[in-house]
């Protein structure tokens, strides 16, 4: 048996934040568990995947975000446990569902993991998600460490059953990318299968209906209080004169940050960790026990401001910064270091960090940026559309290791938004311009949000061309399967939905369906959809040669190396390929047998016959 | 207990994950508190990979600029990049074999002179201890153990409460059979590479 699933009382195991998670989980009793992956939660339904056969619980990788909470969402209203992981910004397309299944409710215990991403290491934004709790009214909890990831998941569902609410769960990257010591409790018995009772007047959001269940809502926020009030994620450590909140991760670099300053004697510690809603008396009974207050949360002043406005209406003078007074910023992430500086200066102790080394002396270093890998079919379709449209079309992309074309020398990315936009935006630069456009949209992405806005443009008449590049995989966060694959990564045969028949399904009237491998053949191909009046897809197809060698799928080809009698040295192949196989040495192009996948797409692009594959020896 | 901070960066690819992991594995049997944290992501489209271990009670799951104790660095360049976490009692710990990023093939941007730059490394922290893993790694059969090395070093620099039965019982848990005595070897030539200087 997996060793996630023991039920085994005691036993300690090095986890992943994320498997943490996972495991509480599993010792809540779920009887379902979604998602849409994304960076950071990926390792979650990852997880998931790999026990849910021997677990006996029902698990999918949804086609989106909303859907994942959608299906999680009829599973709770049937009675069972489930669980709903996203990363920050799939909050905002899940949000339609969570807005009204705050009314609706649950009668099983539902879970919402929702990871943010402070500093960005992998998203477009940094939105700060405590926010949702405040718009949705449901209640938030956030862990500090990994055995609270896997804690707290239990009690978010005990919770969830107590007020009938889905509850919010949420971390952010560094705890969901931590490994520490988590120690096991036993796994709960709950049903696995449900009953759905019917009461339209409950569960059907007409008006007539919703405005009870928004005046329920309300009362269930009474009673939530109540709970957080009484809650021991909420406590207060140490007694003293300065007073320090802190929810989250943030709440170990507090912790650590008092012990190195040594002031363990002045200073009391609120951390939040029920922290929506935010427990008015322990506030209030905090705020009078000290004489000034620091609020330790990355991204926005959320609780900074509810703690000043509980201070005003009680009338307390003490003072409160945080944000305001400038300590803190709200861009990116905290670091321990950050924090020691931050109390250290507003209490006034003094600052006992080491001082850095000074590295002004450093010789300048080169970029080391993420790239696509070497014989990925995203480079060699990029470089047979720009072969045909030029540097002058404009190139909407989408969300996915495709974005990573904007590199140059492709740069092949003029405008990202969010999953899903660059058909939709590409509808708007060709209606409002004569410029040329190209959109580019991943598979997975497509299914997530890519098909709206096609049928937008088939319908409204806009004029550009969509590449859909189908790689077999969602790629970048991990080669999870989507609808268009015909077997998941374990081998299981999953029903396939075609892409070419959805896109034609759509009402688009010219599709073609190449292998960017091909280049010839894809550079006809994309003459072809540039010459066409209208909405024209080009779907590029050949599967992630990185996922194809981690299933054994991978083709047996030879390295190509650069037969230097022939080649002329322009380096076309390294300005508008740039596959990172390739490197200069001493002014002569070179192909590094190791990293070349054999793709032979280098020796398609050189104009010289220059690029040949290794005879066998 | 005192705590210690170590950082490794490397490259997707070198498997300084794995070390970082490991040597959380070995803090967990041998009963020492530990934090390991790890940027994932990006690592195998040839981007830098960081993580972070600390030992010995310290709650912060990261080490901020000029608080690492030991940084690990898989690759020299990657060890510059990362200076700014030491301080003058740091120790650093360097692979000297280059493996110069796409930026440079394209002519973006120049590899510095690595001698140059690890002899200021050596002038301005406590103790470099630099030397040429890839090397060690196929010597021991298995040009993949880079990250075996390295955690060998880890070890025999003598800067971390780390156990060499510790480190090695990890790697015994983790490691496929075949790879056993080659990851066990090149470990071996890691503590000696530190024993050395
Ligand atoms: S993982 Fe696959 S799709 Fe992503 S960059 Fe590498 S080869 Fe391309
Ligand atoms: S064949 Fe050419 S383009 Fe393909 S991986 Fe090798 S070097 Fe790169």
């Amino acid at each position: 048996m997996h060793k996630l699933l023991l039920d085994s009382p005691g036993k300690e195991m090095l986890l992943l934040g994320n498997e943490a998670i996972v495991r509480g989980a599993i010792e809540a009793g779920i009887a379902v568990a979604t998602c849409y992956p994304g960076t950071p939660s990926s390792e979650i339904p990852d997880t998931f995947f790999t026990l849910y056969q021997e677990g006996g619980f029902y698990f999918e990788y949804s086609t989106n975000e909303k859907v994942a909470l959608e299906v999680a969402s009829g599973a709770a209203v049937s009675g069972v446990r489930s669980i709903v992981s996203m990363k920050h910004v799939g909050m905002n397309v899940a949000s339609d569902a969570l807005m009204t299944m705050a009314y609706l409710g649950v009668n099983g215990g539902m879970v919402i993991i929702n990871a943010d991403d402070p500093s960005l290491f992998s998203s477009q934004n940094e939105q700060d998600n405590r926010y949702f709790s405040r718009l949705s009214g449901l209640p938030m909890l956030e862990p500090i460490n990994a055995q609270e990831m896997k804690d707290m998941t239990i009690s978010a569902f005990d919770l969830s059953e107590k007020l009938k609410l889905p509850v919010i769960l949420r971390t952010t990257t560094r705890l969901n990318h931590i490994r520490e010591r988590v120690i096991f409790g036993p796994i709960k018995d709950k049903p696995k299968k449900g009953y759905f009772k019917k009461d339209p007047f409950h569960y059907v959001a007409i008006p007539a209906v919703s405005r009870n269940l928004h005046k329920t809502l309300l009362q269930k926020y009474d009673e939530a209080l109540k709970l957080s009030e009484n809650s021991e994620y909420n406590s207060i450590k140490g007694k003293g004169k300065w007073g320090i909140v802190a929810n989250g991760v943030s709440v170990n670099y507090v912790q650590d940050a008092v012990e190195d300053l040594g002031i363990g004697n002045d200073a009391a510690i609120l951390r939040m960790g029920f922290s929506y809603p935010l427990p008015n008396d322990i506030i209030l009974k905090f705020l009078n026990s000290v004489e000034k207050v620091l609020v330790v949360e990355e991204l926005e002043p959320i609780m900074e401001n509810e703690i000043r406005s509980i201070a005003q209406s009680n009338g307390i003078n003490v003072s409160i910064k945080g944000k305001g007074g400038r300590l803190f910023t709200r861009l990116y992430e905290f670091d321990p270091g950050l924090v020691r500086k931050a109390i250290a200066s507003y209490f006034g102790v003094n600052d006992t960090s080491p001082v850095k080394i000074d590295i002004s002396n450093i010789p300048d270093l080169p970029g080391r940026p993420p790239n696509l890998c070497p014989g990925c079919p995203h480079r060699a379709m990029y470089y047979s559309i720009k072969k045909v449209y030029g540097e002058d079309a404009i190139y909407p992309s989408d969300i996915g290791c495709y974005t990573l074309g904007v590199l140059p020398p492709l740069s092949m990315a003029d405008i990202v938004i969010c999953m899903g936009a660059s058909a939709g935006s590409a509808c708007g630069i060709s209606a409002a311009t004569d410029q040329k456009v190209v959109a580019f949209i991943g598979d997975s992405t497509f299914f997530h949000s890519g098909i709206p806005p096609l049928i937008n443009a088939v319908h409204n008449n806009h004029k550009f061309t969509l590449v859909i590049l189908d790689n077999g995989t969602t790629a970048m966060t991990g080669h999870q399967p989507h609808p268009g694959v015909d077997t998941d990564p374990l081998g299981v045969k999953t029903k396939q939905i075609s892409i070419e028949s959805v896109v034609r399904g759509c009402g688009v009237e010219h599709v073609e369906v190449v292998n960017p491998l091909q280049i010839k053949k894809s550079i006809s191909a994309a003459q072809a959809a540039k010459d066409f009046d209208g909405v024209s897809v080009i779907i590029s197809k050949e599967i992630c040669p990185l996922y194809a060698k981690s299933i054994k799928r991978a083709k047996k080809t030879r390295p190509f190396y650069v037969n230097q009698d022939k080649c002329t040295h322009h380096m076309d192949c390294i300005n508008y390929l740039a596959c990172p196989a390739m490197y200069i040495d001493n002014g002569k192009t070179m192909i590094n047998q190791n990293l070349c996948i054999g793709c032979a797409v280098c020796a398609q692009v050189c104009p010289e016959n220059a690029i040949l594959p290794i005879k066998d020896a | 207990m005192e705590v210690t901070r170590i950082v490794f960066v490397g490259v997707g690819g070198q498997g300084n994950l794995l070390a970082s992991r490991l040597v959380g594995e070995a803090c967990i049997s041998a009963n020492v508190p530990v934090v390991v944290s790890e940027i994932h992501g990006m690592a195998q489209r040839g981007g830098i990979v960081e993580s972070a271990v600390v030992m010995g009670g310290a709650t912060s799951p990261i080490v901020s600029d000029g608080e690492a104790d030991i940084l690990i660095g898989f690759e020299p360049s990657e060890t510059l990049r990362a200076l700014n976490k030491c301080n003058k009692n740091t120790v650093v710990i360097s692979n000297i074999r280059p493996l110069p990023p796409f930026t440079v093939a394209i002519g973006q941007g120049v590899y510095p002179d690595m001698n140059k730059g690890l002899d200021l490394v050596k002038h301005s922290v406590a103790t470099l201890i630099a030397f040429d893993g890839d090397a060690l790694a196929e010597k021991a059969g298995n040009s993949l153990s880079l990250n075996m090395v390295m955690l060998g070093a880890l070890v025999g620099c003598k800067a971390t409460p780390l156990k060499e039965e510790w480190i090695k019982k990890a790697i015994e848990n983790t490691t496929k059979k075949a790879f056993l005595d080659s990851n066990m070897q090149a470990f071996d030539f890691g503590v000696a590479a530190a024993r050395v200087g």
